[in-house]
């Protein structure tokens, strides 16, 4: 489903944040991505939606090789995965529904289609009901849980999520990872990156780890 | 799919409006701006389009004079009015004999004068009025009759409305220029205020881009902002041409009474008001095109 085939990232300046990765990860698998600070996991998730582009190497989602995607064809990609980057990302002067209906705006859903499926997608993140408030009346828990229901509205086949833990309480952090694990039950293919895999470590997910842009852990 | 499409429009129009209202003053600024530039041509066309009813009133219908040669026979009248009346161009001929415009002098009191001539001197005459007031038409007649047999002398009775054609045509490219050199302004104006939008927004283009937007969708909320800017604009535009011609209608119909003309000041009309605002609109729209292509990108 998701393939890195030999891929390296150089920035401009020298520095190597990926070097030679290779993997891939079927359907349906939770995979933890973990590593020290600036180890590279940010940069190898930014490369599925394409935020970034491989120096070398290739990335295949569902055999197509997403490496050198034309620009036109990058918002199409990102429609059809669940995104959640480092902060939340959510637009503080709109709603939770109005944040949550906004994949489904983008995608061309008609209203009530869409206003259906975030209803059911604050349920999943047991937010029922909440969905006029504003986020910032939120607290961090229940915020990071609108920003997972923002991910999942689409019901993408794949889920991104970088650091979706951090910043939050022992209680809060268990509670989002029982969110991550349940949806592999589902079929979803859901890669986590974060500080703390022992978080997730209840359904033993596949792990991968990184040190200093090097894959030195579940390469198969 | 289409109601996916229209109520992205209706979400994008929503979310413009709610911009605008959110920030009136700076709203109302806009506005003012936009529409006191575009006031000054829009006001200077109505004008120059009431000047030249005026000059359209005041001259009545032009007309050419022909005079025959003095040994102009019956049969060369015939044969002249004969062409005249196939003139499509023309639509009155009228013939003067040499004995009733020598009357005319007469009755003008140049009867003493007249006495102490031997014989008439004046030639038989025709007054022509062409159908359209085109100095390019006038200038075509006479040369066409003055190259007929027997016609002495054709003369432009209403020369100076050649003239006031082209002091109007003057005023008229002038008046165009301003409309150019303000329209482009109005240009820059929305650009900036475009430009101001996308950076205060900055996040929620992120986030929308990140989500999977097209740039299509991440630019229509902003062409609806300098539509609806360049709509406001239009209409305070219009407010102030129709305000300013109801304070000028009585003293300007006060000056013509004095010269004993009847002339009334007219607005704008439905036409006029109409073009006034799709110019409006199209220029907001330029304006955000040329800002949206340049700061989108940049905020890649």
């Amino acid at each position: 489903m998701i393939v890195f085939e030999q891929v390296s990232k150089r920035y401009p300046g020298g520095h190597e944040a990926l070097s030679e990765v290779s993997f891939e990860l079927r359907h349906g698998e939770l995979v933890v991505l973990s590593g020290h600070s600036g180890a590279g996991k940010s940069t190898l998730l930014k490369m599925i939606p394409v935020l970034e582009r491989p120096t070398s190497g290739r990335v295949l989602i569902n055999n197509q090789d997403i490496s050198h995607l034309p620009r036109a064809g990058i918002p199409y990609l990102r429609r059809s995965l669940g995104l959640m980057l480092q902060d939340n990302r959510l637009l503080y002067d709109r709603n939770v529904f109005d944040n949550i209906v906004l994949p489904l705006v983008i995608g061309g859903m008609a209203p009530k289609d869409a206003a259906r499926r975030v209803h059911a997608a604050l349920e999943r993140v047991g937010l029922g009901g909440r969905d006029q408030e504003m986020p910032i009346g939120l607290s961090g828990g229940e915020q990071q849980r609108v920003a997972i229901a923002r991910a999942i509205v689409k019901r993408p086949s794949i889920l991104i999520a970088d650091e979706p833990t951090a910043h939050l309480d022992a209680a809060y952090a268990h509670e989002i990872a029982e969110l991550f694990q349940s949806f592999k039950s589902v079929g979803v293919t859901v890669i986590v990156c974060t500080h703390d895999p022992a978080l997730f470590a209840e359904t033993r997910p596949r792990r991968l780890v990184l040190r200093h842009g090097k894959l030195i852990e579940g390469a198969e | 799919m289409m109601g996916a499409w229209s109520y992205q429009h209706r979400k994008a129009i929503a979310h413009a409006v709610g911009r605008l209202l959110r920030q009136p003053l700076g709203t109302l600024l806009s506005a003012l701006v936009v529409g006191i530039a575009l006031a000054l041509p829009a006001g200077g066309f109505v004008l120059v389009d009431n000047v030249a009813s005026l000059a359209r009133g005041v001259t009545g219908s032009p007309e050419i004079s022909l005079y025959l040669s003095l040994d102009a026979t019956d049969a060369d009248v015939a044969e002249i009015e004969s062409r005249l009346r196939k003139q499509d161009a023309l639509s009155a001929v009228q013939f003067v004999p040499r004995d009733v415009a020598l009357k005319q002098l007469a009755d003008n009191g140049l009867a003493d004068v007249l006495d102490g001539l031997e014989r008439n001197p004046l030639p038989h005459a025709f007054i022509v009025t062409p159908r359209q007031e085109d100095p390019a038409l006038f200038e075509q007649l006479h040369q066409t009759f003055a190259a007929w047999p027997k016609i002495d002398h054709v003369q432009l009775d209403a020369a100076w409305v050649q003239r006031m054609h082209s002091l109007l045509a003057l005023v008229e490219l002038g008046v165009s220029l301003l409309a150019a050199l303000l329209g482009a302004a109005l240009v820059i104006i929305t650009f900036n205020t475009i430009r101001l939008q996308i950076l205060t927004q900055r996040a929620e283009i992120d986030v929308t881009r990140l989500l999977g937007a097209t740039d299509a969708f991440i630019r229509r909320p902003f062409y609806w902002l300098g539509c609806l800017q360049g709509l406001l604009g239009g209409l305070v535009a219009w407010a102030i041409v129709t305000g300013s011609i109801s304070l000028l209608r009585g003293s300007v119909e006060s000056l013509a009474q004095a010269y004993g003309a009847v002339f009334a000041l007219n607005g704008p009309n439905p036409t006029q008001v109409a073009g006034l605002l799709v110019v409006a609109v199209t220029l907001g729209w330029l304006g955000t095109a040329l800002s949206v292509r340049r700061h989108l990108r940049e905020s890649e």
